[in-house]
Order: C-alpha cells, then structure tokens, then sequence
C-alpha cells in the first residue's frame, strides 16, 4: 500500500485545480473586444489551423506555413499590426479544435470548419465569413471501377470523427439505403495512409479535401472523386461568440478581399490604386476618403496592406487552391454564373 | 494484521484531557489547521466552479447531460450489442465502454500468460531460451507504446485487400480488412448450454470442496475429475441436446466490397490487442520474475528433499508464496494495460474515449465529455484494484 503524504497530496490536488482553472483564462471571459486587447498586449495573432492540408494549411520545407486558410490569419495579423508574420499558428485536429477556441488557447480558427446552427449556438461560436463554399464527397481508388456513390453499398469507409463528415455520411447512408462500414482514425494523414493502403474502399470528406488528398498523391491518376455531392459545406473562419469587434473584423477582412477581387484591385496595383483611383467605394476601402478603417478599429489603410500582403480573394485561391486541381466554381464572384462570393458595400 | 497482534498495553484508552483553548493545545492547533486547508480547498473549488459556470454562461455554451438522449447519429464499426446511427449518445457510449472492456479483459487475460511464461522462460537454464526471454523483455519496454500500436497497425493494413486475401483453412480469411471466421449462428440453445456450463463450473469448484474437506478428515484422497467433467462438459451439453441441438454455421463469403457472415476480428481490434498484450506481457515478465526469486532458495531445495517432483515444488511450494509478491505490481500493470487501451484513438478502434470524444466534438459540451471518460476509467480501474486486493488479501501469509 503506497502512503501519500499529506502535504504531497494536497500538491497534487492543488495542481490538477490549477490546471483546470488555465482552460478558461479570465482574459477571455468578458464581452467586447477583449480578444483584440489580447491580441495587442500579446503582439500576435493566434491562429488554429489544419495540421496539415495541401492547397488548405501546411508548412512548406522551410516551415513556413502556407495555403488560403493560412491567409486568412496573415491578413488579420497586417490589419492589425501591419506585419504578417505575426502570427503564431496552432495546428488543431477536427476533435479539438473546437476546445482549443473555446479554451481561448487560440483567438480564431481559420480551418475549413463546416458552419452550422448548433455551431453557431450551443458551441459558442461566431462565423464571421464563409471564405469557401464546398460539398462533401467520396474518392475511391479507380481500379475500384465504381462510377457513383450508389454503388459503394456494402463498403468499408475511411471517414474523420467529431466532423459533419461523419454525420453526413450516416443521413446520406440511411436516406439511400447503402450500409457501410466505417473506419474513424483522427488525424487526417493517418486516415489518408488507411486508405492509400486499401484498408477502405472509400475515403469521404469536402470535395476541397479530396482534391487536397489526391493532388499529393504519387500518382493522382490512381484514384478517382466521384461526381456525387452529397451535402453543402459552407466553410470559414471562426471566433468565440460575444466578441462582436473582433468578429466584425474578421468578416470585413473577407468582404475587403472578395471586393477587391470584384474592383480589379491586386497585391501589385493597390498602392497605385490608393493613390490615384477615382471610383468612390475603392476610395473608402482604401482609406483615402472616410474612416472605414478607425470603426472597425484599425488602421485607416489596413485594407492596403492587407492586400499587399495576401492578394485579393482570386490572386489567393489562384495561389493555393488552383494548383492543386480545385475549380472556383461556386467560389467565384457573384458576377459570373454559379459564383457566390459577395461583398456587401462599403459604405 | 489480525487484533491478536495488537500488545495488549495499546488496548487502554489514554485518560481524556480536556480541550483547552490555547495555541499550545496539540488538538486545538489540529482542528484550525485541518479547517484552514478544507476551507482553501473549498473555496478553491467554489472558485472554479463558478468561474466555469459563467464561462460558459457568457459564451452560450450548454451545459448539463441532456445530449445523451439526442440522436447520436456516428456510425461506429464494432459493437457488441446492437446499435444504430439513430440510436442515442447515451447507447452509443454504452458501446464505447463495451469496447474498451472488450480489449482490456481480453487484454489483461493474454498479457498475463504471455507475461508469466515469458518471465519463466527467462529464469530457464537454457541460454538460448532465457537469452530469447530477455532480449524480448528488454525491447519491448524500451520502445513507446503509441509507436508499437502503429507498427502493428501499419502491419494489418500490408495485408492484401479482400478480394486477393489468403485462405489458409477453408472459410478463415485474412486479408486488410480483418480475419474472418466462420461462426456459430447463435441462438437460445447456445446462450442456455452457456449458463449451463458456468453452473457446472460452480457445482464442480463445490463437489471439489467438499471432496477436499473429506479427505482432510479422513486421509482418503478422491477421484474429483469425472464428476468434474460430467458437470462442466455433461450438463451443458445435455442442456443443448434437449433444446433441440441447433447446429448452423455461418461462412464467411466475399460478396462486392467486402466479406459477409461469419465472425471477423478487425484490424484496429487485433493492431491494439497484440500491442498492449505484447507490451505489457514485457512487464509482467520482469514481474513474475522477481515473485519467483524472492523465494527464498532453500524453499527450492526443501521441497526437493521431501521428494516433491518439480511441477509440484512450483505449485504447491513456490508460487503461492510468489504471488504474494507478484499480486501487488500486477495490480498496476492490469491497470496500465486498461488505461493505455484509451490510445485506440490513434490507430482508429472506436473504444469509449474516441465515442465521448466525437460526442463532445459534436455537442460542444467538453466538460461532460471529460468527466464521463473519468467516470469510466475511474469505474473500471476501481473495480480491477477492489478485486486484485480481495485476491491479494486472500493469498496473504496468515499471521497469527
């Protein structure tokens, strides 16, 4: 029988309270902008991120972190401080990611998280933005000969836990009577190795993700995504609920993207733009007329830079999302048939 | 350990003093201090309490176990009782507790022959068996755990997929989706031969009993084994036959993606039991090992001159007065092996903590999440330390 001693007990105890108290810092307890002041006093943004997801969120080989949701952190941190390396990426999986904002352990998520009701509500969250607009999907290795999702009944499915994926999967399953088997390992890559290795016949996720997996496989041909969309996926960034300042923030950053890209407005012209366009919103976005900027309580050029920064919204899908095979589709501007991206005016 | 043991001097009451109110008195200074540290602690408690619940006031977070009636609406792989997507979170973490159960009493019951013959084959005196002993005991406990869960995991999914998959017996596949096994196709009749047998099983250990206690009074020794065996054997299937004796085998048989029928054990279950089995068997080794030395040689060497043959020297001599050393570090090894199942979560085994942790993902109620996985693993390695104890003071030397 091993005896604690008193004092070593009390330790103990005194220890685990401790560490339950840090979940929830009492910085970030109160309403307002008490994220933003965290972020000040800090001097950087803390941004959780995909761990790691080709085109998404990953480093590259000198560990600089990468890709459109990466942007997303960049541009706050240049609307704030004017430097986009003031950043500190956190990178989460789809079971604790949530945890880690509502801990405060991050100010916001910027990692292809799917928006819905009781996300918004129950969890305590805000989506300030919907930056991609995607549908979930399967990809099977083409030796399969599989055509459409109807088919895989009777199949074993690579899936994540704890994501809408996985509820998707189970109302597409029940609605078109196709039974399945799933296999449900957490992190992302161990998951794409099951099903590289054939341990499933059918590995699901966003379409976005798909394309990620198949892009940086040895050989992409192998495997095939089936035209089956099976649900819609409104992704974005997002931050705890009852910080309206620095929610308002975050969804102006993506309005002053996509409304750049509609205004023909590129990392390389916008200081040109700044000084010399004559049209009256560009004039307010860029802060030459007006104070935009001071009421959403930055700089009032912070859209200069962060354009000079990131691009606008096309130059940054152009950059990581292109490359890796995925169409704009409804990600393009309202202006062209099937684009969804809409900037409200500013005004 | 018994009252007997007690000096009689100790039996008297010290004469009671009364309390005074005084720093000096040693009881006084007790009581304020043991008020003092209940109080921190207590309001310590209050503390975190209240900060949580306005935390998750402010950020509307719901709180409260209203969830577990919800439609849990995940699918999960393996099941011992019957579950759904539709079913509730409260069933589909009754599944997860079951999983885990699942591979930790398995678990517990390999590692411990695994464990005991390794660490018996170390103490052998045949260099090349206890040298295999002790490399193997040596290897396994330096490397981390996780890592060997992977490699086993990485190892079932090089086998070949379901339709090239090998056939070494008829109706036993083993390909990447598991091994797949023909099976019994269960009904009453089974479930009744089952209970039938564990009666026979008691009525037995009785008859033994009773059997034994005769031949203390009398010096006859008795046949124990043919009732032994016309009850255990005997009586279940005497039960079978007059249930009609259903007798159904169930193939499995390769039918679109995968095999259908049959019983299969997947490879995330198999990736998990060989790891923690041949893990822990490394330590419990090292265990047995030592019970067996900390028995004294001349213990050995007495027995041998009563004539006693080797098998019966083991078990008659040394183990029992090995167990007393064995229980206690055993305990902790059954509880390690019971807790490290939680790392199932990597290689993708649905046991309780990847359930509530998908659970509390989907319902963002992180602390009833937690506290549940707590609560089980609390349960489970509570019950496992009341019962190795009970064994534990039932084997202990007797003292008088």
């Amino acid at each position: 029988m091993v005896q604690f001693s008193r004092h070593s007990v009390f330790r103990m105890i005194g220890g685990a309270l401790l560490a339950s108290a840090m979940a929830l810092p009492a910085a970030a307890q109160q309403a307002g902008s008490a994220t933003l002041d965290a972020i000040r006093a800090r001097g950087t943004l803390i941004c959780g991120v995909n761990a790691g997801l080709a085109g998404f969120a990953q480093p590259d080989s000198q560990g600089v972190w990468r890709g459109f949701d990466v942007d997303y952190c960049r541009a706050v941190a240049v609307a704030l401080f004017n430097d986009a390396s003031k950043v500190r990426y956190v990178p989460t999986t789809a079971q604790n990611r949530f945890t880690a904002l509502q801990s405060g352990e991050v100010d916001m998520l910027s990692r292809n998280t799917t928006l819905t009701l009781s996300r918004d509500t129950s969890l305590g969250f805000d989506f300030p933005a919907i930056s991609f607009y995607d549908g979930q999907g399967f990809m099977v290795k083409t030796s399969l000969g599989v055509r459409t999702a109807r088919e895989l009944d009777g199949a074993t499915i690579c899936v994540q836990p704890g994501t809408t994926t996985e509820q998707n999967l189970t109302d597409w399953s029940r609605a078109n009577r196709v039974r399945f088997t799933p296999v449900v390992i957490e992190r992302l890559e161990d998951l794409v190795n099951a099903f590289v290795a054939g341990r499933c016949d059918a590995f699901t996720t966003d379409v976005s993700g798909l394309a990620a997996t198949r892009a940086v496989q040895a050989r992409p041909a192998d495997y095939t995504i089936l035209p089956d969309v099976i649900s819609k996926e409104p992704l974005g960034p997002l931050v705890r609920h009852g910080d309206q300042r620095f929610s308002d923030l975050v969804r102006w950053i993506h309005f002053g993207l996509v409304a750049a890209e509609e205004f023909g407005i590129t990392a390389a012209n916008v200081q040109e733009a700044a000084a010399s366009d004559a049209r009256p919103e560009v004039q307010r976005m860029l802060g030459k007329n007006g104070d935009l900027g001071r009421m959403l309580g930055v700089d009032n050029v912070w859209l200069v830079n962060v354009l000079r920064a990131t691009g606008n919204y096309g130059e940054m899908f152009d950059r990581s999302l292109t490359p890796i095979g995925i169409q704009r589709g409804p990600n393009a501007l309202w202006t062209t048939p099937g684009g969804l991206q809409y900037a409200p005016p500013f005004r | 350990m018994s009252d007997a043991t007690v000096d009689p001097r100790f039996r008297r009451k010290p004469p009671k003093r009364p309390l005074r109110l005084s720093w000096a008195d040693e009881r006084i200074r007790g009581i304020v201090w043991q008020v003092l540290v209940v109080g921190v602690i207590g309001s310590i408690i209050y503390w975190l309490w209240s900060n949580t619940v306005h935390n998750l006031e402010v950020r509307r977070i719901a709180t409260g176990f209203g969830f577990l009636n919800r439609e849990a609406g995940l699918p999960i792989a393996e099941h011992l009782i019957p579950y759904d997507p539709t079913d509730t979170y409260l069933r589909a973490l009754t599944v997860g507790v079951l999983n885990t159960l699942k591979v930790a009493v398995v678990g517990i019951v390999l590692a411990t022959i695994l464990g005991t013959t390794i660490g018996i084959m170390r103490l052998s005196k045949n260099f090349l068996v206890s040298k295999i002993a002790g490399f193997y005991v040596e290897v396994i406990r330096d490397l981390p755990l996780l890592l060997q869960l992977l490699f086993w995991y990485t190892v079932m999914q090089g086998l070949p997929g379901p339709r090239q998959s090998m056939n070494p017996v008829e109706g036993v596949f083993l390909s990447n989706r598991g091994l797949l096994m023909p099976a019994l196709q269960w009904e009453g009749a089974h479930t009744a031969a089952v209970l039938a047998s564990v009666a026979g099983i008691v009525l037995a250990w009785l008859y033994g009993r009773s059997a034994r206690a005769k031949q203390m009074a009398d010096g006859q020794p008795r046949r124990i084994w043919p009732a032994a065996v016309a009850l255990i054997l005997g009586l279940p299937i005497a039960v079978w036959l007059a249930l009609g004796a259903p007798w159904t085998i169930s193939w499995p048989a390769l039918r679109g993606f995968n095999f259908r029928g049959g019983m299969s054990i997947s490879p995330e279950y198999a990736a998990l039991l060989i790891g923690l089995v041949t893990y822990t068997a490394g330590f419990i080794a090292e265990v047995v090992r030592a019970g067996i030395l900390s028995v004294n040689t001349g213990q050995w060497e007495a027995a041998q001159a009563l004539g006693l043959r080797s098998g019966s020297v083991l078990r008659l001599i040394v183990l029992p007065q090995a167990l007393r050393v064995i229980i206690p570090p055993m305990t902790s090894n059954y509880l390690n092996l019971t807790k490290n199942s939680s790392l199932a979560v990597a290689i993708g085994y649905q046991d309780i903590v990847s359930i509530a942790n998908t659970t509390l993902n989907q319902t963002g109620q992180a602390i009833e999440g937690i506290a549940i996985i707590m609560a089980v693993y609390l349960t489970i390695s509570l019950s496992i330390s009341l019962f190795m104890n009970w064994y534990n003071a039932r084997i202990a030397l007797v003292e008088r």
